[in-house]
């Protein structure tokens, strides 16, 4: 177990070393200057000149690329134009509200996706098993953004049981106050969220579930005398997680990542948001740490796929 | 006759079981009637479609009864096991009665350890601690031939052979020293030298136990190598049924003698072995009256088969489907066999 942990931590690192040169190589090829924003436009091409001079930007790239690293690790990202704020400093903010929305849906996801996928599947063909399918089909057919609308529209504007914006109210006060206004802000957004979450895996757990209970070894322990209701809890719920542990890594950090559609009509200031901002207003300094950020959390979400898929499957364990 | 043996392990009467498609069931064994008793080999064999597997599933109550329609009597230590619920076969199967499965790839569960598949069958039908059930794993792993049964144990099933697969599954079976073995073509997906070590742990434990065993199987060497009883399945019917030298002796049967000449033997001075020409009827197709065998012996005059072929006595537990094999002559041998008769 810990060496197949330990074996694919080895594998990220060139994993990682080549994204940062491919992002720092995007980066150094867009246009304009670091300086743009930031000094007296009636500077002359001396000074420009001189200030390039001054900050190794004539230097060969790999040089550059080492300063850049260096920096990195000093949690040094640079400063955004847009936002005239460390980029470091912005992604913490940000990250966090992402973080809180994304763990919330996460959880609901998983608890309403995986009793129905598999008490769809144990159903299989019965009126409850359609339901379920009915219920999927419905989801998946419905684009994402129209379902928030007309969520925001019933449960903030017209019952006015959830707040329509923001990640906080400014009037919360005290631990106690900040923490149930944060969770009154992200229950609506994660539930229409989570909502959709579900599909992918109700789907694929039922036809798991399915697959399974026709399975050779699913009759090797009905040939033992093991009573189905315990098939189904000792054989067939792990073996058809398998499948969902494998992509459980990157729903997680594709979660981390933020929902543009949700930020967006929730107005919800998560890291979506701030890279949809950030590609708007070519906030360039902003754009590369997220891409590389955004890099980072799926080669994570890999590891945390293969590590998750090791624990329920013992055949890609290392021995 | 045997079936008037009231010592009789297994009395299997006019077993049909009928599948559904779409709308309308048919039949997959029909009218099956056979006799286990203790330390005793019964090998059923046939081509593949004949109907083997659904019948050995059927003894075990395999079937989803919304798929199926069972009908007859499985008469098992003087209980009607068709006549029981699930509860009631949960009882049954694994203690008294054990099956060894075809594919041992697929017949373990890919992410359970070995030990852990084999107590699973002594958790429900026995007392037994955690303690005693691991000596007994280690006692059957030694039973079934594996070397080292304290790693065995620990490994799941993708560390291990085609043959030592096989062999886990036997020991499944026989965990709880079962009357009754189920072995549906236990060496099937085994190379032939592995085929024959498991025959040999299968005949050390029958001898051990007294159990009877229901053998499965499309290879008739193996039928007479290890059987004392032989039934020819043709088409979900037994055509034939009697002695392992009955059978191979005096068989009687168009379709136990055609298997028999399509047999590879190393006295045949043939060049080419015999064909049996067309194919088995798939279920939907199956004629509902007449021999079923006769579309394959398209040279034998219809006038010679039954209309409503039954099983016939010929003395001493020998029993033969329909009287067409009185006038069967295979179409090469017309002055030999043909006129003989």
């Amino acid at each position: 177990m810990w060496k197949t942990i330990l074996r694919r931590l080895l594998i990220m690192i060139p994993e990682l070393i080549v994204l940062s040169i491919l992002v720092f190589l995007l980066a150094k090829a867009m246009p304009g200057d670091p300086f743009t924003g930031t000094i007296n436009p009636r500077a002359s091409q001396a000074q420009i000149h001189h200030l390039m001079v001054i900050h190794g930007l004539y230097d060969p790239w790999y040089q550059q690329y080492w300063n850049w690293i260096v920096h990195l690790f000093h949690g040094d990202l640079g400063i955004s134009y847009e936002y005239q704020e460390p980029v470091v400093d912005l992604i913490r903010q940000r990250g966090t509200n992402t973080l809180w929305l994304a763990l919330f849906t996460m959880v609901l996801t998983y608890a309403i996706g995986l009793p129905l996928g598999i008490y769809a599947g144990r159903h299989e063909g019965k009126l409850q098993d359609t339901l379920v399918r009915i219920y999927t089909y419905v989801t998946m057919s419905i684009p994402f953004f129209v379902v928030l609308v007309i969520g925001i529209w019933i449960f903030g504007y017209t019952l006015n049981w959830f707040p329509t914006s923001g990640s906080i109210s400014s009037q919360a006060s005290g631990l106690g106050g900040s923490l149930i206004s944060r969770l009154g802000h992200i229950i609506l957004p994660g539930l229409l969220g989570a909502l959709f979450g579900t599909v992918n895996i109700v789907q694929y757990l039922r036809s798991e579930v399915i697959d399974a209970k026709h399975s050779d070894y699913v009759r090797t322990a009905r040939a033992k005398g093991v009573p189905m209701k315990d098939i189904y809890r000792h054989h067939i719920f792990r073996n058809s997680l398998l499948p969902i542990a494998a992509f459980a890594g990157y729903s997680i950090t594709g979660l981390l990542g933020g929902s543009i559609f949700t930020e967006m009509v929730f107005s919800y200031p998560g890291m979506g948001l701030l890279f949809l901002n950030a590609i708007n207003f070519r906030d360039y300094t902003v754009i590369t740490a997220l891409v590389l950020l955004y890099g980072f959390l799926n080669l994570m979400g890999t590891l945390l796929s293969d590590i998750a898929l090791s624990i329920v499957d013992p055949r890609v364990r290392v021995e | 006759m045997a079936s008037e043996n009231k010592n009789s392990l297994l009395d299997v009467k006019g077993v049909s079981t009928a599948f559904k498609i779409g709308d309308n069931y048919y039949d997959a064994v029909s009218d099956v009637s056979l006799q286990v008793h203790h330390d005793e080999i019964l090998a059923i064999v046939g081509e593949s479609g004949c109907g083997k597997s659904t019948l050995a599933t059927t003894i075990m109550g395999l079937h989803d009864p919304e798929e199926t329609r069972i009908s007859g009597e499985v008469n098992f230590e003087g209980t009607d096991l068709l006549k029981l619920d699930e509860n009631g076969y949960n009882k049954i199967r694994g203690l008294k009665i054990g099956m060894i499965f075809q594919d041992p790839l697929s017949a373990l569960n890919p992410l359970k350890r070995i030990e852990d598949q084999i107590q699973e069958v002594m958790i429900y039908h026995t007392k037994m601690t955690e303690k005693q059930r691991h000596d007994r794993v280690i006692e059957l792993l030694n039973e079934v031939g594996i070397d080292d049964p304290q790693r065995t144990a620990h490994q799941f099933p993708h560390q291990l052979s085609g043959g030592m697969r096989q062999r886990i599954i036997i020991a499944i079976a026989i965990a709880c020293k079962p009357d009754l073995i189920i072995a549906d073509e236990p060496t099937t997906a085994l190379d032939v030298t592995i085929q024959a070590q498991i025959l040999d742990v299968l005949r050390d434990i029958q001898k051990e136990n007294h159990a009877g065993i229901i053998l499965i199987t499309h290879d008739l060497g193996v039928v007479a190598e290890t059987a004392d009883q032989v039934a020819v399945m043709y088409a979900g019917q037994f055509v034939e049924q009697g002695s392992v030298e009955q059978i191979f002796n005096n068989p009687k049967h168009p379709y136990t003698r055609s298997l028999l000449r399509s047999m590879p033997q190393r006295d045949n001075e043939r060049d080419e072995l015999y064909v049996i020409s067309g194919m088995v009827p798939s279920l939907q197709r199956m004629p509902k009256t007449g021999d079923r065998f006769a579309p394959r012996i398209p040279w034998i005059p219809a006038a010679a088969h039954e209309k409503n072929p039954v099983m016939h006595d010929l003395g001493s537990g020998h029993l033969v489907r329909c009287t067409c094999y009185k006038q069967f002559y295979f179409p090469d041998q017309v002055n030999k066999e043909g006129l003989s008769q």
